[in-house]
């Protein structure tokens, strides 16, 4: 009976799930050769403010504050995120930064 | 079935625009037409007491992450056994303008293998830049198959308006050529953006509104159920929609948008 309530409160939530926070940077950005409207106007006013500019790329970043068990667990999460909602990965590449939150 | 038997269900949530012009365009054509909340769909009813769907447009969810991922996704998570369902019966679904972005974001067009789990092609932001509302050309291409544009002779030039800010559609760069291969090969092109003539828009500006790829305006999935399209045929479903019509020569009573909802009608009239 004990040993059955002990096996119990190791199973329960409450203790499996201590978890760490860690802020993710992801940035999503589009794949070289697909054109970025919103960057090549950008592009076009510096330049006519005389700044010598090549290229502009506009990407976006999302910082996102998250609970995980590990590390390794934060960055299987980014990777889905990005997978299921962040990124179109007909157009989008997706890049993204961990750091536990202190 | 009856035509006064079929119910149609537009759907609605926070940034939909154009509902209540689609649930009169359909009721003009006497069948039952109810605007729906999704929440009010996942919580008390269900996606099967309805003959077709529309997804209208807008800017759901303010097009927040990309246009209409955001409803896509939510769609998935809440109502994704129920939607599937619903695709497997060949349910027609309509997908306007943020409908479209809907349906590609959610894998349901083109839908190459059926539903896909990611998105196979985007509507990226227009070019030339900027939200661009004005009304277009565009040329039916559809050899049949889609159940949408079947009382549309092929070749035939419509007018509509298009209103939108990401409608350049578009597949990976490296799957381009054979994706488009596809599209024909399936016969799930459906419409191209051309000018006044039938001359293809060539990817410019204005007669191509978004810079798409190949001129693409809509496509439809495997089986020609499902349908996306940029322009929005419930705006141009009466003659007097148009911006001109008082100046034109022939004043009939109906636009262009209204052969793609007699279509639709047309089709569950004959289904079983």
């Amino acid at each position: 009976m004990f040993a059955s309530l002990l096996i119990k409160a190791f199973k329960s939530p409450e203790i499996q799930t201590y978890a760490m926070r860690y802020q993710l940077k992801i940035e999503v950005s589009l794949k070289p050769g697909h054109s970025d409207p919103e960057g090549e106007t950008t592009a076009r006013l510096l330049k006519e403010l005389g700044y010598k500019v090549e290229t502009v790329n506009v990407s976006k970043v999302y910082s996102i504050v998250l609970e995980a068990q590990s590390r390794k667990e934060a960055e299987m999460k980014a990777e889905e995120m990005c997978k299921k909602l962040l990124a179109n990965p007909t157009k989008d590449n997706y890049s993204f930064v961990i750091e536990e939150e202190k | 079935m009856k035509r006064e038997d079929i119910k149609v269900c537009v759907l609605r949530v926070g940034g939909t625009n154009c509902d209540a012009e689609t649930k009169r365009s359909l009721e003009e054509l006497s069948v039952q037409a109810e605007i729906v909340h999704v929440n009010e769909l996942a919580k008390r009813r269900s996606l099967m007491e309805y003959n077709a769907l529309v997804f209208p447009g807008g800017f759901s969810y303010g097009d927040y992450v990309r246009a209409g991922a955001i409803w896509a996704k939510w769609i998935l998570a809440k109502l994704g056994k129920e939607l599937k369902a619903f695709v497997e019966e060949n349910r027609p679904i309509l997908g306007i303008c943020n409908g479209f972005q809907v349906l590609v974001e959610a894998g349901l067009l083109p839908g190459f293998e059926e539903i896909s789990s990611y998105p196979e092609a985007a509507l990226a932001t227009n070019f030339p830049p900027g939200y661009n509302c004005r009304w277009v050309y565009i040329k039916h291409e559809n050899n049949g198959k889609c159940i949408f544009t079947r009382k549309i002779p092929k070749e035939k030039v419509l007018r509509m308006p298009v209103a939108h800010s990401e409608g350049r559609f578009m597949f990976a760069k490296e799957k381009e050529k054979q994706c488009l291969e596809r599209l024909y090969e399936n016969d799930q092109l459906v419409f191209r953006y051309c000018d006044k003539n039938g001359e293809y828009g060539d990817g410019r500006f204005p007669a191509n509104p978004n810079g798409s790829f190949h001129d693409i305006v809509g496509i439809c999935n495997l089986e020609g159920t499902i349908f996306g399209l940029m322009p929005h045929p419930e705006r141009s479903f009466y003659w007097w929609q148009q911006p001109d019509w008082t100046r034109q020569e022939r004043m009939p009573q109906y636009g262009d948008g209204k052969l793609i909802f007699e279509s639709l009608i047309n089709y569950l009239e004959k289904k079983s």
